[in-house]
């Protein structure tokens, strides 16, 4: 138990300086980044180069994540590949996130019925694990990248869908919107202006860490052979690549996984700390 | 994961009633009996109304393919893709009723799932309820393994560490329980596998579905899972711990070890209760992955190939009884929760 005053909190000063848990996710999420952006800058070799007498080679100085068996340099690859992870991760997000504002707009705003629809709609792609949706989609349409996003996309889209229209119902009853309708605003303008921005605000942090959970779920498709096809450096795909080889090159199966878990863990943490921040409980 | 889980039910803040057990000598009178059949009609009817929109949405699928069904079958079972001529097709589409109005499919379709067809294997000829009932019961076997596994290594995680006075103590629970959470099945899969396997050669590489070659993937679905209902027990855990009724059973003199296990985990277990039927499901497409890793028969390694051979009825036939199986256990968990709940019944 620790001894708590009584005497009114003084109003702590907002923070100037960030914590240590925001600084070093943050300079994770900038290299992941810069990786994706500029991949030349960190491993200016070319990641398909082929060299079979290097092949499967332990990491060292010279290659610092190992080799693969046809000799090219983890590293290289890892680092080329964090262009295609991230923007499966932030497609998907994004197809998610526009089929949920849609639905959580239409339910909030359109009338009882409508919310009725889509209440059902999202109780009942809440019976589909996402993973099964997402496969049963690949099925359907063939693996390919754009199936990966699309998948990933809609298999998380009814989670966003019911926060948003929980927010937009809530906002609904705002004074200022009471207002800004009794002032005579068109309910278009009232709805762009007011609802909109007060309902998706809340969205910042859980989409933060939708990124994380997209670029996860994706590359966990990717590593069961579906979607992006063997070359590439996708990170997903550098796992399927290697599984052959787990019993004698651990690397080619720790080391992409590695850099997942690394980008899921920062954005993660920075979409907490975004969340405390927004919810005022900043410590 | 997260995106999608339900969040848990909010439990009104623990009242005394609980704990001290005051139900009136009669719980399950008439009126409260009427109740609660009411609820479980309600729950049941509603359950089947989602089944019923799961089925149509896996229907829809299939039905909206791109290309044409009869040859994608046709040239699947010869392991060709060329063009079929009107000749060939015709057989296939009376066989199967493709070219049926769409409205008689579906209510074919959901005709057949009352009476469990899930429909036949495009690549196997075998009906696919056969399909999965015969690669069922080591995936069963590893997800209640999973389940199982989970629930204590959370329980004994949260009930050692939470709530205690040294910071470090419960840092290092908290700490572990997000860690576990974020990490993806295939990467602990495969870091347990080079490790214990490969390495310490404590458990086969690859070994089927003896029991030392089920450990590693129980292990490996479990310890996300564990993480998941940890933190959820953990923070109910930590409000509980700040009740009047705590306090009280303290000052009667019970000891630290006998409040935890006795009062305060009774109402720190609910929300993870909660997440348990989510969790099913969840644990089943975690082993579709797992199963990948250690080359484990199973559901999961029939959906892969299937997706792989884009045999359709197949995919649609796991994907539904997954649903199926997720929605029963939320029923049953919410029916659970009302047991051990008495709050609920009225």
């Amino acid at each position: 138990m620790t001894t708590q005053t009584h005497a009114p909190a003084a109003r702590r000063a907002p923070r100037l300086v960030p914590s240590l848990g925001v600084v070093v996710p943050a300079t994770l999420v900038g290299a992941f980044v810069l990786a994706a952006v500029a991949p030349s800058v960190l491993a200016p070799g070319d990641p398909t180069a082929i060299d079979l007498e290097a092949a499967f080679l332990p990491p060292s100085t010279e290659h610092l994540l190992g080799t693969d068996q046809s000799g090219r340099d983890l590293w290289t690859r890892v680092v080329h590949g964090t262009r295609h992870s991230l923007l499966i991760g932030l497609g998907a997000t994004g197809v998610a996130l526009a089929i949920a504002a849609v639905l959580g707009f239409a339910a909030g705003l359109g009338g009882r019925l409508v919310d009725r629809v889509v209440g059902s709609l999202i109780e009942v792609s809440f019976a589909f694990p996402t993973m099964l949706l997402a496969l049963l989609l690949v099925a359907v349409r063939g693996p390919s990248p754009s199936t990966l996003v699309l998948a990933v996309g809609i298999g998380s889209a009814p989670g966003y869908a019911r926060m948003i229209r929980g927010q937009v119902l809530a906002v609904r009853q705002e004074a200022y919107v009471e207002a800004a309708l009794a002032l005579g605003h068109r309910r278009r303008d009232v709805v762009v202006r007011h609802v909109l921005p007060n309902a998706m605000r809340p969205l910042v942090a859980v989409v933060t860490l939708g990124i994380s959970q997209s670029v996860v779920w994706a590359s966990g498709l990717a590593f069961l052979g579906m979607g992006v096809a063997p070359p590439s450096p996708e990170w997903g795909a550098l796992l399927e690549a290697g599984r052959t080889y787990v019993t004698f090159a651990w690397w080619l199966e720790v080391m992409p996984g590695l850099a997942i878990v690394l980008l899921a863990v920062s954005v993660t943490a920075l979409g907490r700390a975004a969340q405390r921040r927004l919810e005022g409980t900043d410590r | 994961m997260s995106a999608t889980a339900p969040t848990t039910t909010p439990v009104a803040p623990p009242t005394e009633a609980l704990a001290v057990d005051a139900s009136p000598a009669n719980p399950w009178g008439r009126a409260r009996l009427l109740v609660a059949l009411r609820r479980v009609v309600g729950r049941v009817v509603a359950a089947v109304l989602v089944l019923l929109g799961a089925a149509t949405v896996v229907f829809l699928a299939q039905t909206l393919l791109p290309g044409d069904r009869a040859t994608l079958l046709l040239n699947l079972r010869s392991g060709e893709a060329v063009e079929r001529t009107a000749a060939e097709l015709a057989p296939i589409n009376e066989q199967y009723g493709f070219d049926d109005p769409l409205a008689v499919q579906y209510a074919t379709y959901v005709g057949g799932l009352l009476r469990g067809d899930l429909g036949v294997s495009y690549q196997r000829h075998a009906p696919v309820a056969e399909v999965i009932g015969g690669q069922l019961w080591p995936t069963a076997q590893l997800a209640l393994g999973a389940l199982a596994a989970a629930w204590v290594l959370a329980l004994v995680s949260v009930v050692v560490t939470a709530g205690r006075r040294s910071r470090a103590v419960t840092a290092a629970g908290s700490g572990a329980e997000a860690l576990a959470a974020s990490v993806p099945h295939y990467w602990l899969g495969v870091i347990l596998l080079v490790v214990l396997a490969v390495n310490l050669q404590w458990f086969p590489v690859m070994g089927g579905t003896s029991p030392a070659a089920t450990v590693l993937p129980v292990l490996t679905l479990a310890v996300p899972l564990a993480g998941f209902l940890g933190q959820a027990t953990r923070d109910e855990f930590d409000r509980v711990l700040e009740q009047p009724f705590v306090t009280s059973a303290r000052a009667r003199g019970m000891g630290d070890t006998g409040v935890r296990l006795r009062h305060v985990l009774r109402h720190a277990v609910l929300p993870a209760i909660t997440l348990s039927g989510w969790a099913l499901g969840a644990l089943l497409s975690g082993a579709v992955i797992v199963e990948s890793v250690f080359s484990r028969p199973g559901l999961g390694q029939v959906l892969v190939a299937a997706v792989d051979a884009r045999d359709v009825p197949v995919v649609a036939g796991v994907v539904m009884f997954v649903a199926a199986v997720y929605v029963v256990a939320n029923v049953l968990v919410d029916l659970a929760y009302t047991l051990v709940d008495p709050r609920r019944r009225s």
